[in-house]
């Protein structure tokens, strides 16, 4: 409690306009200082903290040796099959998420329930589970695998076994960001572009696309920030090729267990960095989009 | 363009939305489809726009003048279609949102992009927002949106103009100035329309003729004043307005309730008589041939005349009646007086009659 006041004490001296529940205009809604203390605190625990030890691993190494670390041909060979497997991974969810969106919201079918709530199995799911599954499916001794393998078609143990199990993991947060902006979209927009002559194709592209653009861009982008750290669900089916079909996550799984923590922890500093910037350019864009969506100046 | 029903009926399920019905609406006619919820009102709309197909009854047949449209896609039908919550396309501004219909027409029959700004400015300045095109809808009040939503259907010069309570969610003045425009311009521009309301005032109001539904079926169609003076049956008279309620058994020239008496000439047996809120009269005194004792529990004046409810124990629920200022004042009247009432007039529906009767009492 006397940190949380301390803690008031000083945002009012920061933002004085955003006044705290005793300052000079009061607040309808009260608890303003304590819980915005409370999340504070939390975020510090769980992601500042470990964030900042992280990079305090860095502390030792020289410019130098960090680039060095972090452009080594192998694990540059493991951003590119990462970044190149989660961008596949994501396209594929964002027109198979899209169409399951569609399909969950649009249309009344026995089972709908269940296949909204198999939606977030991958969520649920232990990620090696789903990788174990995978793996033996698509190797050439299982189900799918002996199917496709005539067909020159080899999925375990390449990249394309890598995307696989990166859009099985990341596809729920397609599907949860734009089922709930298709829910606010009324049937009745559509027909009334109908209504104005428009086709099946140009209604789409003019007026649904636009509405869901925004949360499908955040949706894919979500799940393709999520493929790039994927571990468990991708290291059975990858094979792990040093230079072919090793990712990043391994790369930083491999030098831990060399007991090299500098060096996971530089390689990890860039898969942070990635992130942080692409999840914060998602969120300035569509703040700006959903402004204009709601009113404020355009 | 003339509109021509013939045989369409619709059900969803097992229920039966409309049962088989015709309907022809003139060249140039504004006519309101009224009726409470769950009516089949909207569904005939939306069956005449064609977001909803026909039962495939036999003989069915939808004709806008000669052309026959009962299997075009909406798209193809050229209507004006307005939502009741105006289905604007809020990603775009007022100007994209009327222009949408222009720039959807196939290359060949598209104007050139200057016809288009200028076709969409006169839009915008027929509906008084030529200021407002630049913003977005979710910019602009609720009666400001439906005038997109109107400008963006009239953008195509539709044959027909079809309106899904287009005033529904609108506040009270401004839904009487949106009326008034839109007989406006209906009477300028001359297209057909046809549009749905579930409020008796709003329809007599704006209609040439009314269309009055319940359940599926057509009670009746008529021009608003017949409608009102020559109601076809009891539910048509009880939907168009406030209705009083008398039940009794009537001997010998007389209708009795309780303490309540009334002159009538009608057959001995039990009886009841509808009577509007202005057919009442209130007096100090019981006439020759009415004694109807009754308390006031309220008096409001609303615009031209004062609405008073009365209560008496022969009464199951309070009645109504509409009071013109000056005999208001002349009765001095107040909460608890005790008064008469005398009909005017009163109306009966028995269950045979089609036509209900009427009699005015002169007194």
């Amino acid at each position: 409690m006397r940190v949380n006041e301390h803690f008031e004490l000083a945002f009012n001296a920061v933002w004085p306009s955003a006044g705290g529940s005793r300052g000079r205009t009061a607040r309808v809604l009260p608890g303003f200082g304590l819980s915005l203390g409370i999340t504070l605190l939390f975020v510090s625990l769980v992601l500042l903290l470990p964030m900042t030890s992280l990079v305090g691993q860095l502390a030792g190494l020289s410019l130098a040796e960090y680039w060095a670390i972090i452009t080594e041909g192998r694990v540059v060979a493991s951003y590119m099959i990462t970044i190149g497997a989660a961008a596949v991974a994501a396209i594929v969810n964002a027109l198979f998420g899209l169409l399951m969106a569609w399909v969950l919201v649009r249309y009344e079918f026995p089972g709908r329930r269940l296949l909204d709530a198999l939606m977030d199995l991958p969520f649920a799911l232990p990620t090696a589970v789903a990788g174990i599954t995978l793996a033996t499916m698509y190797s050439s001794s299982g189900f799918m695998g002996r199917l496709l393998e005539p067909l020159g078609l080899e999925i375990a143990y390449t990249w394309v076994g890598i995307a696989l199990a990166m859009a099985f993991t990341s596809i729920p947060f397609v599907v949860r960001t734009v089922q709930p902006v298709l829910e606010d979209l009324p049937g009745e927009v559509d027909e009334a572009a109908m209504t104005l002559g428009a086709s099946d194709g140009l209604a789409f592209r003019r007026v649904i696309l636009p509405h869901l653009w925004p949360a499908l861009v955040t949706g894919t982008g979500l799940a393709f920030v999520r493929s790039l750290g994927e571990f468990g669900a991708v290291i059975f089916i990858a094979g792990n090729m040093p230079y072919e079909t090793e990712i990043t996550s391994l790369m930083i799984f491999v030098k831990l267990q060399e007991y090299d923590y500098v060096g996971a922890s530089a390689i990890a500093s860039v898969v942070l960095a990635v992130s942080l910037l692409l999840l914060l350019a998602l969120n300035l864009w569509q703040g700006r989009f959903i402004r204009r969506l709601h009113g404020g100046e355009s | 363009m003339s509109i021509r029903l013939t045989n369409i009926a619709k059900t969803f399920g097992r229920s039966m939305a409309l049962e088989p019905l015709d309907l022809d609406i003139a060249d140039g006619e504004l006519v309101g489809l009224l009726g409470p919820s769950g009516s089949g009102k909207t569904t005939l709309l939306r069956i005449i726009a064609g977001l909803e197909q026909a039962d495939r009854t036999p003989g069915r047949a939808i004709h806008f003048g000669e052309r026959d449209v009962t299997n075009v896609h909406v798209r193809d039908r050229r209507i004006g279609f307005v939502f009741q919550h105006y289905a604007l396309f809020r990603h775009m501004s007022v100007f994209d949102n009327v222009a949408f219909g222009l720039t959807a027409l196939p290359r060949r029959s598209r104007p050139s992009t200057g016809e288009i700004r200028a076709r969409v400015n006169r839009l915008l300045e027929m509906v008084r927002l030529e200021e407002f095109a630049k913003r977005y809808p979710a910019q602009l009040s609720g009666g400001q949106q439906q005038r997109v939503s109107l400008a963006r259907a009239l953008a195509l010069k539709p044959d027909v103009l079809l309106l899904d309570e287009p005033f529904g969610a609108l506040d009270a003045k401004v839904r009487q100035d949106l009326r008034r425009w839109l007989r406006h311009l209906h009477d300028e521009l001359g297209f057909t329309s046809v549009f749905v309301t579930h409020d008796q005032e709003e329809a007599l109001e704006l209609s040439d003729r009314v269309v009055v539904m319940s359940n599926g079926r057509i009670e009746q169609i008529d021009d608003p004043d017949t409608l009102y003076r020559q109601p076809a049956n009891r539910f048509v008279f009880e939907f168009l307005g406030d209705v009083n309620r008398l039940e009794g058994s009537v001997r010998d020239g007389e209708l009795t309730c309780g303490d309540a008496r009334l002159s009538v000439e009608l057959p001995d047996g039990p009886q009841e008589l509808l009577m509007r809120p202005h057919e009442l009269k209130l007096l100090e005194q019981p006439s020759a041939h009415a004694r109807l004792p009754v308390t006031v529990t309220a008096a409001s004046p609303v615009g031209a005349e004062v609405r008073v409810e009365l209560v008496a124990d022969w009464l199951p629920e309070p009645w109504l009646a509409t009071l013109r200022h000056a005999d208001f004042e002349r009765l001095g009247i107040k909460r608890g007086q005790r008064l008469f009432v005398e009909p005017r007039r009163w109306h009966r529906f028995g269950e045979a009659a089609t036509r209900g009767e009427q009699t005015a009492i002169v007194s």
